[in-house]
């Protein structure tokens, strides 16, 4: 064929796109290619292609949705943690003359790499995932407002793990850090495809975090049940609530960046070029008008999250519920207002950088707020360590360092000593790894049970949150010393001798870790080989106090045989202690939105928009850009959406249980 | 707060609607209002009536703020009723954003540029 | 009060409702494009912001007073203005059920809106012509994406404008139509009070410079 036609079917992507040469690639490649070729057989073996297309895939259903977040959260995890496994041992490695054993090249994909996916791929599935599966059922509604749009949200932000993932066997992925800084991430410094596969995996991703922000907002202000105010509603359903919001608000503004910046790689624009007139500065100061709030909509969550684990296991209602409102409320407006304490260094002068220092260091008083709040909540209550609250102490403990040294980075004169140095990276693993992993452990922990119907082993889930939290230290502490050393962010090799045994230790410690993920994955495996021995037949294991615990464990397909009515903040806690009488009559048919297949496929469609984008294969673009548009419209010709689960199954159901809770006694 | 408690209830969707009330008048008064708003930013523009170009500039962007509201009233049918108060939240809200995100921007990046860019400062003072 | 959440006669209290009402369809579906439309808001704030920033930057290429044209951008926006109060006249039209005028006026709205496209397309081909491309300097840039943006916006618009009228045409003006009609009429107004900011900040003081 002549290269004309092979340019126009292939665009950029030829045989030297695919890393041959690279043996480190090529060895993952084929483990994931085995390992993907064995799962697959696997499911086709045991005949579950039907099932989980039928009950998972197209599924509606936010709790299922919800766990097929976690699901990707966990899958991401994995890689994303090799990734930095990799960088641990080559820091730890490249000194006295040795270059390690990853070439810049592909050290440059891997810390970028690194960084997309935890926050992207990791952080927000786990979030989402929990926002999802809980909310619901804390506000005891059926489902979300838009159920279809929740199942299109997840599989876009598939769509944009798909594409992440791809870069790493087809072409490469960005070399440019994780926010992709003009001029570098421009044209003329990166002119191959890992940029794109950046914008691209992160634009497909964000159209699914947007909507599902505005869906779960709706969810949260109209389908609460009756008798729940906003100020009866559960601390975690708040802050979703304004995780949100913050997301609704913040994540159109990384659209418009990114979408400027691809058109200065695609179209030659000058938005943050060096000449005619462009600005580099302007894509810092626009991204961090998304990425503070961001990291706000991470953590905000995980506070929910320890509000209702520190509640339920010390067996106390939570201190200061209003006041965690109004916190939570008040860090929503100010995580808007502090964006520039991530460049102080730009040159802003001292009126702006004075402004957003004492911004940020307002910041946090809500947050000790909260603190205290937990605090008290724990003073004089009967402390029960199971592995919710355990997760819990540990973030107290680590998240108070965390945001100790974030007050130290928001003076503007000690940052500029301290920019972009490892005391930085340390500063921020330390919140979002003590704040947000740890939380989303401790809602794994705490809310498994609600979606499974059994509890998760205690044994190997303390061996993981032992490993974890020694790991985390032993990882992270060495870095704050090399940072006020002057060490920098994203170094290769290394000259000075003296530094290594401190790269050796953080190195220790990401094996640690490591073990912590392996015994979380064996946690989950032992759990459900124990299933029966762990089993939740009440539905409320923990003796918990928010309406989930109210349903069956797991819950049934309509959450709620009848809708509750809430007279207390606690309100499961409430009903339990005024006699509530679970009803086993009078069940009626039971409205619910019907599964659809549309969301998946309108996700494929645009990963594969995106992928042609990325390699310029504009017929691809341009042919599943009209399918979208035809399946989008051919969608909305469907008026019939819903469908009614007949009285019948729901006695079934309700019966089921009647006998399960009669057992259980 | 009886009113949350009222919205999650079944019968009430008609009410807090807010969009049923449009009426022929309400949108010609919008409309006639909008057109007498943006002709006379256009004209003051093209004839340079008033005396300073400052003048000119405040006295357009005052209009465009009223006619802003116009349409938001007019046309968009925003009150502090519809969805019991969460739509114009929801507005206030993204007010608040756009202009601290607005301003920020101009604010930091003005600074930026007369803090670090003393040649084009230099040339300016030629 | 629908519910009664207060206890009953015998002092028991209330834990559920034993006979409700599913919420209706499309509860949620104005508060729900409300909300959407806000973050549209904000994508049309962070171009308005870059063009703010860059706006001044014509790298020694033409500035606003070479290139704008106040009389065509003024019959431009007289063309959405128009298509504003004859998308109301659809509306107030389909509160009276009356189907064939409610397609007239939704006809009507979506000549104006292609009009509009129409003489946006031919100043954006003038400009060009005469070298003042996207790629010329930061201004322009900020200009062609903020002003294009909203005229992609509005050709959306026109596509669903012409899906819902087939909708209409094929099933009538039944609760969904009604609904959809109306999120349709919330974008349509809500890309004109981005004009505003368009023809106020982008054109005029342009010009003023």
């Amino acid at each position: 064929m002549s290269p004309d036609l092979l340019k126009l079917i292939f665009g950029r992507l030829g045989i030297d796109s695919l890393p041959l040469h690279e043996p480190i690639l090529v060895g993952t490649f084929a483990v994931v290619a085995l390992g993907g070729v064995t799962l697959l057989a696997g499911l086709t073996y045991f005949r579950l292609w039907g099932y989980l297309w039928r009950e998972w895939f197209t599924s509606v259903d936010h709790k299922r949705i919800g766990v097929m977040y976690m699901v990707l959260g966990i899958v991401m995890l994995l890689r994303g943690f090799a990734d930095a496994l990799m960088m641990r041992a080559q820091q730890a490695m490249a000194f006295g003359g040795s270059e390690g054993f990853l070439p810049a090249h592909h050290y440059d994909q891997v810390f970028t790499a690194h960084g997309v996916i935890m926050i992207f791929f990791v952080a927000m599935p786990l979030v989402t995932g929990l926002m999802n599966f809980v909310v619901p059922l804390q506000i005891g509604a059926r489902d979300v407002s838009f159920p279809f749009l929740n199942n299109f949200s997840f599989w876009m932000t598939v769509g944009g793990a798909v594409l992440v993932m791809l870069s790493l066997f087809i072409g490469e992925f960005a070399r440019t850090g994780w926010l992709a800084y003009p001029p570098l991430s421009n044209i003329g410094y990166s002119p191959d495809v890992g940029v794109d596969y950046y914008i691209w995996g992160l634009q497909v991703a964000g159209v699914g975090t947007t909507l599902s922000g505005i869906n779960l907002i709706c969810t949260i202000v109209k389908l609460r049940c009756p008798g729940m105010t906003m100020m009866r509603m559960p601390v975690f359903t708040w802050t979703s609530l304004c995780t949100n919001i913050l997301i609704v608000a913040s994540f159109p503004v990384l659209t418009v960046v990114l979408a400027l910046l691809s058109l200065d790689r695609y179209v030659g624009t000058n938005f943050f070029t060096n000449d005619f007139g462009g600005s580099p500065m302007m894509y810092v100061n626009l991204i961090w008008i998304w990425g503070h709030p961001e990291v706000y909509i991470l953590v905000l969550p995980a506070f929910g999250i320890f509000s209702e684990v520190t509640s339920t296991f010390s067996g106390k209602r939570l201190f200061g519920y209003t006041s965690m409102v109004y916190a939570t409320v008040v860090i929503t407006i100010l995580s808007y207002l502090v964006w520039l304490h991530h460049f102080f260094t730009m040159g802003s002068g001292a009126s702006v950088n004075s402004f957003f220092g004492i911004t940020t260091m307002i910041i946090s008083i809500p947050t000790g707020a909260k603190m205290f709040n937990w605090l008290f909540t724990m003073y004089r209550g009967r402390i029960r360590y199971e592995l919710p609250m355990l997760w819990t102490i540990a973030f107290m403990l680590t998240f108070v360092i965390g945001g100790m040294t974030g007050v130290l980075l928001a003076v503007p004169p000690a940052d500029f000593v301290l920019h972009n140095s490892l005391f930085l990276i340390a500063h921020f693993h330390n919140v979002i790894i003590g704040g947000v992993v740890f939380g989303a452990f401790a809602g794994i922990n705490y809310w498994f049970p609600k979606a499974f119907g059994f509890r998760l082993d205690p044994f190997w889930g303390k061996c993981s949150f032992w490993f974890w939290v020694t790991g985390f230290y032993m990882a992270f502490m060495p870095l704050y010393v090399l940072g006020l050393m002057g060490v920098t962010r994203r170094l290769r090799v290394f000259d000075d001798p003296s530094l290594q045994i401190w790269f050796v230790i953080a190195a220790i410690g990401a094996g640690l870790v490591f073990l912590g993920i392996l015994s979380m994955l064996m946690q989950f495996a032992v759990s459900f080989l124990k299933r029966e021995q762990l089993k939740d037949v009440t539905g409320d294991p923990w003796d918990a106090r928010t309406l989930e615990w109210a349903t069956s464990s797991p819950p049934p397909d309509y959450n709620f045989a009848f809708t509750p009515v809430v007279h207390d903040n606690d309100a499961w806690w409430d009903m339990k202690k005024r006699g509530y009488q679970r009803p086993l009559t009078g069940f009626k048919p039971i409205h619910m939105p019907s599964s659809t297949g549309t969301g998946i496929i309108l996700a494929g469609f645009a990963t594969a928009m995106g992928f042609g984008l990325i390699w310029y294969m504009w017929w691809l673009a341009a042919l599943s850009f009209i399918a979208m548009l035809a399946v989008g419209i051919g969608h909305t010709f469907n008026y019939h959406r819903d469908f009614d689960i007949p009285a019948d199954d729901v006695i079934r159901t309700e019966d089921a249980r009647t006998k399960l809770l009669a057992g259980a006694k | 707060m009886s009113t949350d408690t009222h919205a999650a209830g079944a019968h009430d969707h008609h009410h807090d609607d807010g969009h049923a009330h449009s009426t022929f008048s309400g949108y010609m008064l919008g409309f006639v209002l909008s057109v007498v708003l943006t002709a006379i930013p256009f004209w003051l523009v093209m004839s340079g009536t008033l005396p300073s170009k400052q003048i000119t500039a405040l006295v357009i962007m005052a209009f465009a703020v009223v006619q802003i509201v116009v349409h938001m009233i007019y046309f968009l049918h925003m009150n502090t009723k519809s969805e019991n108060g969460w739509s114009m939240m929801a507005l206030i809200f993204t007010i608040v954003m756009v202009v601290i995100a607005l301003s920020g921007s101009l604010w930091v990046m003005n600074h930026l540029n007369s803090n670090m860019m003393p040649i084009h400062e230099m040339t300016g003072m030629k | 009060m629908t519910v009664a959440v207060n206890p009953t006669q015998t002092g028991e209290p209330v834990f559920y409702l034993a006979d409700e009402h599913p919420h209706p369809e499309g509860y949620s579906t104005s508060l729900g494009f409300w909300i959407y439309l806000m973050s549209d808001c904000l994508i049309f704030a962070m171009l308005f912001a870059a063009f703010g920033v860059l706006g001044a930057n014509y790298a020694a290429g033409p500035a606003p007073k070479d290139l704008f044209d106040l009389d065509l951008v003024a019959v431009n926006t007289s063309m959405l203005l128009l298509s504003s109060i004859t998308y109301g006249f659809a509306m107030l039209t389909m509160q009276q059920n009356k189907v064939a005028q409610t397609q007239m006026w939704l006809l009507i709205t979506g000549l104006f809106g292609a009009a509009f496209i129409g003489i946006e397309l031919t100043e954006f081909a003038h400009m060009i012509h005469e070298g003042a491309t996207p790629q010329r300097s930061a201004f322009l840039s900020a200009f062609f994406t903020l002003v294009g943006t909203h005229g992609l916006h509005v050709s959306c618009g026109l596509i669903w404008l012409v899906t819902l009228m087939v909708q209409v045409w094929k099933f009538g003006l039944i609760e969904a139509n009604r609904r959809r009609l109306m999120c349709l009429s919330m974008f349509w107004h809500f890309l004109d009070v981005v004009w505003i900011g368009v023809f106020t900040f982008v054109y005029l003081l342009g010009v003023l410079r």
